[in-house]
């Protein structure tokens, strides 16, 4: 019934969480800049994806969170990126 | 529900009583019993369509109804049996009832969610229902809402649609509830492998409704969007792609498959050790079967689309994925019949059900294969082969898995025993009925016959008069089956606890269980299919 | 997981379990988002070209802006929880009155964004769109239903929020049982994380 022992995140922590996440954000719209061609999708997703982590990691606490959570939300991310890859089977050779 | 006299100890059907006690009851098994309810209703609705579709194709050109209204009732009979019957059925019905039970627990992690996922499938049901009778035509597009047709279509499909987005979000509910009961409730020493088979099928299948359901959901949403507002992803005139839909409904809908046909083999697992009184063959390979299915049929959905224009890449390695997700449904045959094998076997009819599982899935496993090789799809698909294999899976999977599922617990869920010469005599006719009724298909199948065609080939008429001759026996089986179940709710000999002398949490409590399950939180010390047990002797 | 979790029958529903529950419905979000990725995914492979000149019509400052609010938003909320777990229930209130100012400033900025295009003319179904090249069709109508869907979850939210921040006033959300709240914030953060891909996706291409 009782929240127990849960981990308490400092408000030092969110700020610089909040920090890195506004960098990596300015660092995706400066990249936009450099022209980088089809590399720009790979980049623009990469970022999106650090952000993400972040997010999960510490907004969302799945730091402080047990193992099992922590796989699942792995495994729900690979199932998803296994569906995209598993239809452009289709897409990528027609 | 039950005559409450003195001698009758209180239980979860007579301690409360009246209609609202039943249609606000956060218990779990009362919930079971409202899903039972209303799919039995909806099963018999859509299996009257099917049985009137059967009559019309008796002989050449129309017999009884118009093409129109045969292209309604194919599509509603798929709507109904699909989302309101199939999908939820033995999840919501037998998960219901025994999931908590067997393993150890009081209810469901979140008993309001699980009645308020109740009344979202309610609603959802009736939209789909309404679909067929408010003003225009019933739906014609199949269950399978393919595009183009289904966004140009002038029928109701707006409605139909939406009505499938509900069911999904109530199976979502189901599931999402399911698994956090699972990982949390189980009873103290439930280790994960200490739990009974059919809730590992069921933890299966939870995870297929959570993750696959909404890709079906948002593509709904999207055929909604193009028939309302010209949104155009699936209209190649506006650039959009209807494989594309194709891709997204298959993604949710192949899964879902296996949110039919899961359920029912965890069912007959447990079925097969109590009726030979022996410990399951090769527990941890059944499991891991289960959790195998569950993840390789969410890759497979390419099958569905083999002539559809998909690259050749695609189909090779759809076809080897679908060849994959054979094995593991092997393995479990396999080990049925091995817990069978030196057993002492007693062939009640719940035993009987669940044998006639195995031979018609087997069956519709093997023509499975032929569907999914590249070379022969060809030949068959869109054939009455397609429809003969589909309801060989479903009917005789899940359709007979359910039917086990019922005589199983009976006793349990009413305290009273139903009549056996009767349940025998039923299952004669629904086996011989149903082979009847779709083998046939098969071969006309083959020949070319193309399903959802209200009118054919006179060098068909064999095939399908045969094929009508067994949908009556089927439905008199039917009959026959549901009065035997309703009439001994009241009047049946009283059930003992455990009449099959079953070593699962759900036996060694009274018939029908008390309102709380347990009087006691149970301790679990060994696994679930020990028969030697001195505790399960006794009685 | 351990052998040893008791069963509770109560009202209450305990933390791990509910939270658990969220986390399940979250992935259910987003796969309802993901089946929109895939139409993304293969629009975008098909017509790059025509993906990049739709883009130019979105304004990279707006996005750029409702990105912003949005991650501060997501450190608010979280920050609500670390007060509530400290016991400033002051504090707490505040963080998330600010969070729900902000869900308003995204969606303020929203309806001027949607707006401009629908005087433009640039909407599903019009006539000028049906003169555009099939991609940007398909572009705009993503971008219409994407960010609708994610503008409806900003609003369901908002109101989940709401309903948080009455609770913690009302005392029901405590130091002890602050549950709801976790679940709430979860559901932002999934809000925020959505957006995150949506950004660089159909604002950021080249």
């Amino acid at each position: 019934m009782k929240n127990h022992d849960n981990h308490i995140s400092s408000y030092m922590l969110n700020w610089t969480v909040l920090l890195v996440l506004l960098m990596l954000t300015t660092i995706s719209i400066l990249a936009i800049k450099m022209h980088l061609g089809a590399y720009t999708v790979a980049l623009a997703l990469i970022l999106a994806s650090i952000k993400v982590t972040i997010v999960l990691t510490y907004f969302m606490h799945l730091k402080f969170e047990n193992t099992m959570l922590r796989l699942m939300v792995g495994g729900v991310f690979l199932l998803f990126a296994i569906v995209i890859a598993i239809t452009f089977t289709d897409y990528y050779f027609r | 529900m039950n005559n409450t006299s003195a001698t009758v100890p209180l239980n979860y059907l007579n301690h409360k009583t009246g209609l609202w006690s039943w249609l606000s009851s956060t218990d779990h098994k009362r919930i079971g019993l409202l899903y039972l309810y209303s799919i039995t209703i909806f099963f018999c609705v859509a299996a009257v369509l099917g049985l009137l579709m059967r009559i019309e194709k008796f002989a050449p050109g129309p017999t009884i109804m118009t093409a129109q209204t045969y292209n309604g009732m194919f599509t509603i009979h798929g709507i109904i049996m699909i989302f309101i019957v199939v999908i939820p059925g033995l999840a919501a019905v037998f998960g219901n009832i025994f999931l908590p039970i067997m393993i150890g627990a009081k209810d469901v992690a979140f008993p309001k969610l699980n009645l308020f996922s109740w009344y979202i499938y309610i609603t959802g049901a009736c939209l789909g229902l309404y679909s067929q009778f408010a003003n225009g035509h019933s739906p014609d597009t199949g269950w399978t809402f393919y595009v183009p047709y289904s966004a140009e279509a002038s029928s109701n499909v707006v409605i139909a649609l939406t009505a499938a987005f509900v069911l999904g979000f109530a199976s979502i509910l189901t599931g999402l509830n399911f698994i956090v009961t699972i990982h949390r409730l189980r009873a103290p020493g439930m280790t994960w492998f200490r739990m009974p088979l059919f809730p590992w099928s069921l933890y299966a299948t939870a995870w297929i409704q959570l993750l696959a359901t909404p890709i079906v959901g948002i593509t709904l949403l999207m055929v909604i969007a193009e028939r309302t507002l010209q949104i155009g992803f699936f209209d190649p005139t506006l650039g959009g792609d209807p494989v594309l839909y194709q891709h997204l409904f298959w993604i949710y809908s192949h899964p879902a498959v296996y949110v039919m046909i899961l359920p029912a083999m965890g069912v007959v697992t447990e079925i097969f050790p109590t009726f030979s009184q022996k410990p399951v063959f090769g527990y941890v390979p059944i499991v891991f079967s289960s959790l195998a299915i569950a993840l390789v049929g969410y890759f497979v959905w390419g099958h569905h689309m083999f002539t559809s224009g998909m690259s050749y890449e695609s189909r090779w390695f759809f076809s080897f994925l679908t060849f994959l997700v054979a094995i593991p449904s092997a393995i479990k045959v396999f080990n049925w019949l091995s817990t069978m094998y030196g057993g002492s076997v007693d062939l009640k009819p719940p035993l009987l059900y669940a044998i006639s599982f195995i031979f018609l899935f087997t069956i519709g496993g093997f023509t499975g294969l032929t569907l999914g090789s590249l070379a022969t799809n060809i030949q068959v698909h869109n054939t009455d082969f397609v429809v003969a294999h589909f309801h060989y899976i479903i009917f005789g999977g899940m359709g007979f898995g359910f039917f086990a599922g019922i005589h199983y617990w009976y006793p349990k869920i009413y305290g009273r025993m139903y009549n056996f010469k009767w349940a025998n005599i039923a299952w004669g006719f629904l086996f011989i009925g149903f082979n009847i009724l779709y083998f046939p298909l098969f071969i006309i199948g083959i020949q070319g016959m193309p399903r959802r065609y209200f009118d054919y080939d006179p060098k068909f008429q064999t095939g399908q008069m045969i094929s009508s001759v067994g949908a009556v026996i089927l439905v008199i089986g039917l009959i026959g089956m549901i009065s035997n179940l309703v009439y001994h709710v009241r009047r049946g000999a009283i059930a003992p606890a455990n009449p099959w002398h079953g070593v699962t949490l759900e036996w060694q409590i009274p018939s029908p269980p008390p309102h709380e399950n347990f009087d006691e939180v149970p301790v679990i010390t060994h696994g679930p299919y020990v028969f030697d047990n001195p505790h399960t002797k006794n009685d | 997981m351990t052998t040893s979790e008791h069963i509770e029958h109560s009202e209450h529903i305990d933390s791990d379990t509910g939270k658990l529950g969220m986390w399940l419905f979250l992935f259910t979000e987003l796969f309802l988002f993901g089946g929109l990725f895939i139409v993304y995914a293969v629009m975008r492979s098909k017509y790059a070209a025509d993906f990049h000149h739709a883009a130019l019509e979105l304004n990279v400052l707006i996005g750029a802006t409702n990105t912003v609010v949005l991650l501060v938003s997501s450190m608010t909320v979280a920050m609500s929880l670390t007060a509530i777990q400290q016991k400033q229930k002051n504090l707490a209130i505040g963080l998330i009155f600010i969070t729900l100012i902000l869900a308003g400033v995204f969606m303020v900025n929203k309806y001027f964004e949607w707006g401009h295009k629908i005087s433009l003319h640039l909407y599903p179904g019009s006539e000028v769109m049906k003169t555009l090249p099939h991609g940007e069709i398909m572009f705009f109508g993503l971008y219409y239903m994407m960010t609708g869907l994610h503008a409806l979850h900003v609003i369901i939210g908002g109101i989940l929020l709401t309903i948080v921040m009455m609770r913690i006033s009302s005392g029901k959300i405590n130091q002890e049982h602050y549950l709801l709240q976790e679940n709430g914030a979860l559901y932002w953060h999934l809000v925020d994380l959505i957006w995150i891909f949506l950004f660089p996706l159909l604002y950021l291409i080249t």
